[in-house]
């Protein structure tokens, strides 16, 4: 609540329209259908590739299809992760100092953690 | 954080037992949410053994008949007696529904009444709605329009009434804002099923010409998008509409928008 000895109209009305949502629901569901089958691609690439050496899976990742969908999966899934996250924040964290310290440290994780991966699979793709 | 457990001043504690009355044919127990009012002072269970062989077949006429024959101090809210006023929704056997529409019958055992939950008590089933008015009054329930009014009336084709079927219909009882964890937690800033079933109403009249600006104030991550498709809005509405749907159609229109 922003305001208190307000009438009941007058705290709804004062906190208003953010007028955005709509983006992070529509991206939202936009990775989630992304994510069916690069998820499904990666588990199957998974298993095959079990027990398989490190040059193996170099090899493997060294091919352009593979190296691009291993990026779209790690893009898309840290994504939404950031967007899921970031709604539970919301619903279940209500001090806004928390909350915006919260946002702000999923945000630097979800980066953070993209990041690295993105290096990981270039690093091992182009070979060291 | 989330508050997940009760305070300890809201804790409900055993309460008072009033027996069968004597050579009663159809014994039946009621358990009442009871609170005084007065804040610091634990809320009660109590029980009352009536007679269903003297008593009409609803919840409410067994709440009407304690509060003439047993216990004139129980509180709660009703007036039609036929679920179009919307009074006395009540949480009843573990659900949001109408005492005047709930028949006694199709609940088994301990017939148990509570108010609507994550409410503010008032008194033992009466609980506080400003919160709930105000919300449903910012959608601004009215017919909005910028064309001069017509000499007669604003005309509008079958099909065109039609899409309100499912919508005028809510009684704004309540039953199904309080049924939402959603809004439990967030009840201050999601406008909760009722008002966006609503504020929906009015997107869908073909004479409304505020559209725009109704999504405008609709877009926002609290006040829409606290809606996780929970869909216990649906399942409780003791009129049998569909708020959730409701609520669908209205991030579709937003997201239309963008497209």
């Amino acid at each position: 609540m922003i305001a208190t000895g307000r009438t009941g109209i007058g705290r709804i009305k004062a906190s208003g329209s953010a007028r955005s949502g709509a983006e992070h629901w529509w991206r939202q569901r936009l990775t989630a259908i992304a994510n069916l089958p690069l998820v499904v691609w990666f588990v199957v690439s998974a298993v095959s590739l079990s027990g398989a050496g490190y040059e193996e899976v170099r090899a493997w990742l060294g091919g352009l299809f593979n190296s691009t969908m291993m990026v779209l999966l790690v893009v898309s899934l840290f994504w939404h992760a950031r967007l899921g996250v970031q709604v539970v924040l919301e619903d279940y964290v209500h001090d806004r100092a928390l909350r915006l310290a919260a946002r702000l440290g999923l945000d630097l994780l979800a980066v953070a953690l993209a990041v690295s991966c993105l290096l990981a699979i270039l690093v091992v793709s182009l070979g060291s | 954080m989330v508050q997940l457990a009760l305070p300890a001043n809201s804790r409900v504690q055993p309460g008072r037992r009033h027996p069968a009355p004597a050579g009663a044919a159809r014994p039946r127990e009621f358990a009442v949410y009871r609170w005084s009012g007065v804040p610091g002072e634990p809320p009660r269970l109590d029980t009352f053994t009536i007679d269903l062989a003297d008593c009409g077949p609803m919840v409410l006429d067994a709440l009407i008949k304690i509060k003439a024959e047993v216990d004139s101090t129980l509180t709660f809210r009703r007036s039609c007696r036929e679920g179009i006023c919307g009074s006395c929704a009540m949480n009843i056997d573990g659900n949001n529904t109408l005492a005047c529409t709930k028949a006694i019958e199709d609940i088994s055992g301990t017939v148990k009444i509570y108010p609507l939950p994550h409410m503010q008590v008032i008194k033992d089933l009466v609980v506080d709605f400003s919160t709930f008015w105000a919300q449903y009054e910012s959608i601004e329930p009215w017919l909005k329009t910028y064309t001069p009014a017509p000499a007669k009336e604003r005309r509008q084709s079958p099909a065109e009434r039609e899409r309100l079927d499912g919508l005028y219909e809510c009684i704004l009882c309540a039953c199904c804002s309080t049924s939402c964890p959603s809004y439990w937690w967030n009840g201050d800033r999601y406008l909760g099923p009722a008002a966006l079933l609503q504020a929906y109403r009015w997107l869908a009249d073909s004479r409304d010409e505020a559209t725009a600006e109704r999504l405008e104030e609709l877009e926002d991550p609290f006040k829409l998008y606290r809606c996780h498709t929970i869909m216990n809005c649906t399942n409780t509405c003791p009129k049998g509409l569909n708020p959730a749907k409701a609520i669908a159609e209205i991030k579709k229109l937003i997201v239309e928008k963008h497209l």
